[in-house]
């Protein structure tokens, strides 16, 4: 089963935890599963149609295939939305390596896939044949007849139908182990013309995320390609040898400044090291994905190992990939501790078919030194730094990992699929007369002209300007910025006000009601005008609303008797009408609801703003309070010397 | 006979199909037709007259460090100096941010915490993610949190958002099904439930209003909706976006919201024009906006991206102001504390900072 990216981070154990338990689990099996390698050898290869091969297999074994059948559900699930894909790029690949392959062997492997993709296959000779080719893929049988090509060729069919063959090896013998080799084939050197993977997920996930964000990098890469105007690769003598296709650091930035509209160094040193960790260029040398503004070497990465093909390649094809590298004696492929160390942990989890890993490995290395060298060096770097983007060296990011919530959404998440949201979308219909009736709502609405709205904006910043932090020095230092709670002891301290905190009040009726204070001043001016009840209605309605649901009825009742009743010992001034909704809602057969006196409260907030508010501001007693609380800001001595 | 019948509705389904399809393009036009005759100056045009703003004081000022996964959601306490996590690895953890000690961790029986609110009280967290459910801590000792917490609500698909609207008593959350719901904390009652979005709710928040009646809500189908409370209906929609919106958030006058979105933009609606009134965009910004907030004045626009940076948008003038380089993963999330005076940004680099 091919697993999220999003879990990366966990696969690791997982799989390990799984391989062990396949070992207790299989014991007895080892020895059929060497078996069937052994066939593998020199059985023709024959690819199947997906959907197919779980009933295929059903028909030809019993119960032992219902068991794995079970533990592979996840996996059959996905090989059911492959199909119609698979079907086309089956013949793409097909055709495409037909041409390229002088091999014969290759070119027959690839029409049989096409065929069998196309009718369903036949008996379960077919399936146990097919079962045996799957994990060893190219490594055995087609790779030792037809040398170079085939490996490409066989290594693009091998993802078409990964798929497939897991659940088939899996029905055969070893459910769990086998599943993990059987993308076993890595990515191999890109050689000769090959597809890429056409991920499954492929054609769903256009519009996913990571795939928008591939998609503009790789118009960026390919300006930077471009014969004129892009970045000059060359190759570099050095001391008794060549460093083919390279480009240094510092002649990308500068490109990425001259090309770009970033502000300054660090933003396009920043975007080259996006470019990197993501996987399209690479310092020849160093598994860390980053980009350094010197005379350092970074080469492009082949298109055939983009991550916008959907690589998702599994443990086995690591251990290939890794097992590889041991049997090249050169220096510049040696493993790097963290790889080292992964290899050995890997050998441990596939310890029963490291057998098959070694020796796709081998196979692989022996194409590899057919090669010219300075092709190879090109490579051996972009299979290394492939790998360094989906095995990320410890301590880098890695930047194959997707957003969960939108794994989920696009049913790519091992934690399960499909939203409610998915539903809703399947029907157009619907979805369709939503959006007419939004927009007939939009044109049914009165506007104001963008003008008004932005002098409206623009103004609100005018007026609070002085309040933003980040925009304007605070009277109080920051304690943020020096490490000091003054500010926050001051506000503590309801007999210092700052002058600053009153002059809000003045800016809408809402900040006067937001500051505690401010309330309280605002209800003391009230109780002098004889008009408390306004702002106790409005309140008592708001302090109801936050009510849990079990206290609704009764508070909604006091509210009534106190304000609204005909005979409510503190009547509120409100208009007849929001009386009368008032009270149907009150009397509401379904019970009333908590937003039922919202009508008659907004009717009273607008009185008290337009009156009493605008009253309020102009009485002695607001000005008071504000000179009182100047004369406070004054004395405070400015303790930090901070600029104020 | 019956197959003659399927057909024939099927061509009845598409002509149904393309006259809806017709009819919404020709709303479409004529709504822009509209719009456009009210489109008189642009909002940066009317910004001229302001100075542009030369220099943003903001340093990185605190590390809180202690989650062992990504960071995917952080809210401020009303006490303007704590600080609450939520993380992939399952766990919950209230900080002093001002101190950078971690006061209380609790871990939740699933990973992926998509979201975390603290009650206006302060007294009290909501958290959830991909259990689909928003779960109730009291604040108390470490093992009271555990033995105390309370499921609040249940969504058909993850809750990836969630906040108090102005009581301890209810919570607004909104989810990967699709909807935003209204519960009743004590009972768990769902007390309005919000459908209208066909693709996941990615974010929701609040109207800074006097009566607290009204939220927003953004989503994958790409649309930002205004709720009704009371009714559970949408009374405000802006389209606009190229793809998923990731994050929504009331202009300080709550008269306008910025949206985030995956489409690498930022965008200011105002609901008085009832329009987009400005696009924060650049060549060289690629990657999607996770989520974004403004400061104080409104004249700031905080967003949090997935190229591990933060931008400060002149959102008056359309401008960029500044980077806010340190992550070293993506920005999950961004918010300015209550009073003004930082800014919170969570990240998938284990990591919160504080910036000021």
């Amino acid at each position: 089963m091919k697993q999220s990216a999003v879990e990366n981070k966990l696969e690791w154990e997982l799989q390990q935890h799984s391989a062990c338990c396949c070992r207790n689990d299989n014991n007895n099996a080892t020895a059929t599963a060497d078996a069937a390698a052994a066939t593998v050898a020199s059985a023709a290869a024959t690819i199947a149609e997906p959907g197919q091969q779980l009933v295929d297999s059903a028909n030809a074994n019993s119960s032992e295939v219902i068991a794995a059948a079970v533990t592979t559900a996840t996996a059959t699930a996905t090989n059911t939305n492959t199909t119609s894909n698979s079907n086309t790029s089956n013949s793409a690949s097909a055709s495409n390596s037909a041409s390229s392959s002088s091999s014969a062997s290759s070119n027959s492997n690839n029409c049989t896939a096409t065929v069998a993709a196309a009718t369903p296959p036949p008996s379960s000779k077919t399936v146990s044949i097919r079962d045996a080719t799957a994990p060893s893929g190219s490594g055995t049988s087609t790779t030792k007849s037809s040398g170079l090509l085939s490996v490409g060729s066989n290594h693009h069919h091998h993802h078409h139908h990964s798929s497939p063959s897991q659940s088939q090896s899996q029905s055969q013998s070893q459910p769990q182990s086998q599943s993990q080799s059987a993308q076993s084939q890595p990515p191999a050197a890109p050689s000769v013309p090959q597809q890429p993977p056409h991920h499954q997920r492929g054609s769903k996930n256009e519009d996913a995320p990571n795939i928008l964000v591939y998609k503009k990098m790789e118009a960026i890469i390919e300006k930077m390609q471009a014969e004129s105007g892009g970045v000059a690769v060359r190759t570099v003598k050095a001391f008794m040898s060549k460093v083919p296709s390279v480009f240094t650091g510092a002649d990308l930035v500068a490109w990425i400044l001259k090309n770009f509209d970033v502000e300054d160094v660090t933003e396009a040193l920043h975007f080259a090291h996006l470019l990197s960790s993501h996987g399209y260029i690479f310092p020849i040398d160093d598994h860390a994905l980053t980009v350094k503004n010197d005379g350092t070497f970074y080469r492009f990465q082949t298109p055939y190992f983009w991550p916008s093909n959907c690589w998702e390649p599994e443990n086995t094809d690591y251990a290939v990939y890794l097992c590889k590298r041991t049997m090249q004696n050169k220096t510049r492929l040696e493993l790097a501790d963290y790889e080292a160390e992964n290899l050995a942990k890997l050998q441990k989890m596939f310890s029963r078919k490291w057998e098959f890993i070694f020796m796709q490995a081998e196979s692989q290395s022996k194409v590899a030194k057919k090669r010219d060298k300075l092709e190879r060096k090109v490579l051996d770097s972009q299979e290394r730094a492939f790998w360094d983007v989906h095995r990320p060296m410890p301590g880098c990011v890695n930047t194959t990992e997707i957003d969960i919530k939108k794994a989920y959404r696009r049913g790519g998440s091992s934690h399960g699929t499909g939203s409610a949201g998915a539903s809703v979308a399947k029907n157009p219909v619907e979805q369709l007369t939503r959006i007419i009736a939004l927009r007939k709502q939009k044109l049914e609405r009165r506007t104001i002209k963008v003008s008004k709205a932005a002098e409206a904006l623009v103004a609100y910043y005018d007026q609070y300007n002085e309040f933003d932090y980040f925009l304007t020095s605070p009277e109080l230092p920051n304690p943020w910025q020096t490490d000091s709670t003054e500010m926050w002891d001051t506000e503590k301290n309801s007999k210092d006000v700052p002058v600053r905190r009153v002059k809000r009040w003045a800016f809408s009726l809402r900040e006067l009601l937001n500051d505690p204070i401010g309330r309280d001043q605002f209800t003391k001016f009230l109780e002098k005008e004889y008009s408390g009840e306004n702002l106790k209605f409005w309140e008592s309605v708001q302090e109801m609303k936050a009510l849990p649901q079990s206290e609704i009825k009764e508070a909604i009742q006091k509210i009534w008797q106190e304000f609204l009743a005909p005979d409510a010992p503190c009547p509120v001034n409100v208009d007849s009408k929001s009386v009368e909704l008032a009270r149907e809602a009150v009397n509401s057969p379904n019970g009333p609801n908590r937003w039922c006196f919202d009508v008659a409260a907004s009717h009273v907030y607008h009185l008290m703003k337009s009156d009493s508010y605008s009253r309020y501001l102009r009485s002695e007693m607001y000005k008071d309070y504000v000179n009182c609380s100047r004369k406070k800001v004054k004395s405070i001595p400015n303790l930090f010397g901070v600029k104020r | 006979m019956s197959e003659c019948a399927a057909s024939a509705s099927n061509v009845n389904a598409n002509e149904k199909m393309a006259s809806l399809l017709k009819e919404a393009e020709n709303l479409k036009a004529k709504l822009e037709e509209e719009r456009q005759k009210l489109n008189d100056v642009s909002l940066s045009t009317i910004a001229e007259r302001l100075e542009q703003i030369a220099f943003v004081n903001i340093k990185p000022r605190k590390v809180l460090k202690g989650h062992q996964a990504k960071v995917l959601c952080t809210d401020w306490s009303p006490d303007k100096r704590h600080i609450i996590s939520s993380s992939q690895d399952g766990r919950l953890i209230i900080w002093d941010a001002f101190t950078t000690n971690k006061e209380h961790a609790v871990t939740m029986p699933t990973t992926w915490i998509m979201a975390c609110a603290y009650a206006p009280s302060g007294n009290y967290v909501a958290c959830g993610g991909l259990d689909n459910k928003v779960t109730v801590y009291p604040i108390t000792s470490d093992e009271e949190m555990a033995a105390k917490k309370r499921t609040v609500g249940t969504h058909t698909s993850y809750m990836s958002c969630c906040i108090y609207p102005n009581s301890d008593q209810q919570i607004l959350t909104g989810s990967g099904d699709s909807t935003c719901a209204l519960w009743d904390v004590e009972s768990g009652q769902l007390l309005q439930s919000f459908h209208g979005h066909s693709g996941d709710v990615m974010a929701i928040d609040l109207a800074p209003n006097e009566t607290g009646n009204t939220f927003v809500s953004g989503s994958c189908d790409r649309m930002a909706f205004i709720w009704d409370m009371r009714s559970g209906h949408v009374v405000q929609s802006f389209e606009g976006h190229q793809s998923d919106v990731n994050s929504v958030k009331f202009h300080p006058c709550g008269d306008a919201i910025a949206t985030g979105s995956d489409d690498s933009s930022c965008r200011l609606f105002d609901m008085r024009a009832d329009r987009e009134v400005a696009v924060f965009a650049k060549e060289s910004i690629i990657f999607g906006v996770n989520s974004v907030d403004f400061s104080v004045s409104g004249r700031l626009l905080f967003a949090g991206y997935n190229d591990y940076t933060v931008n400060l948008w002149d959102t008056l003038k359309s401008e960029r102001v500044c980077l806010l380089y340190g992550h070293e993963n993506k920005v999950s999330c961004v918010q300015v504390s209550p009073d003004g005076t930082a800014l919170s940004t969570g990240s998938w680099d284990y990591t919160i900072r504080v910036w000021a």
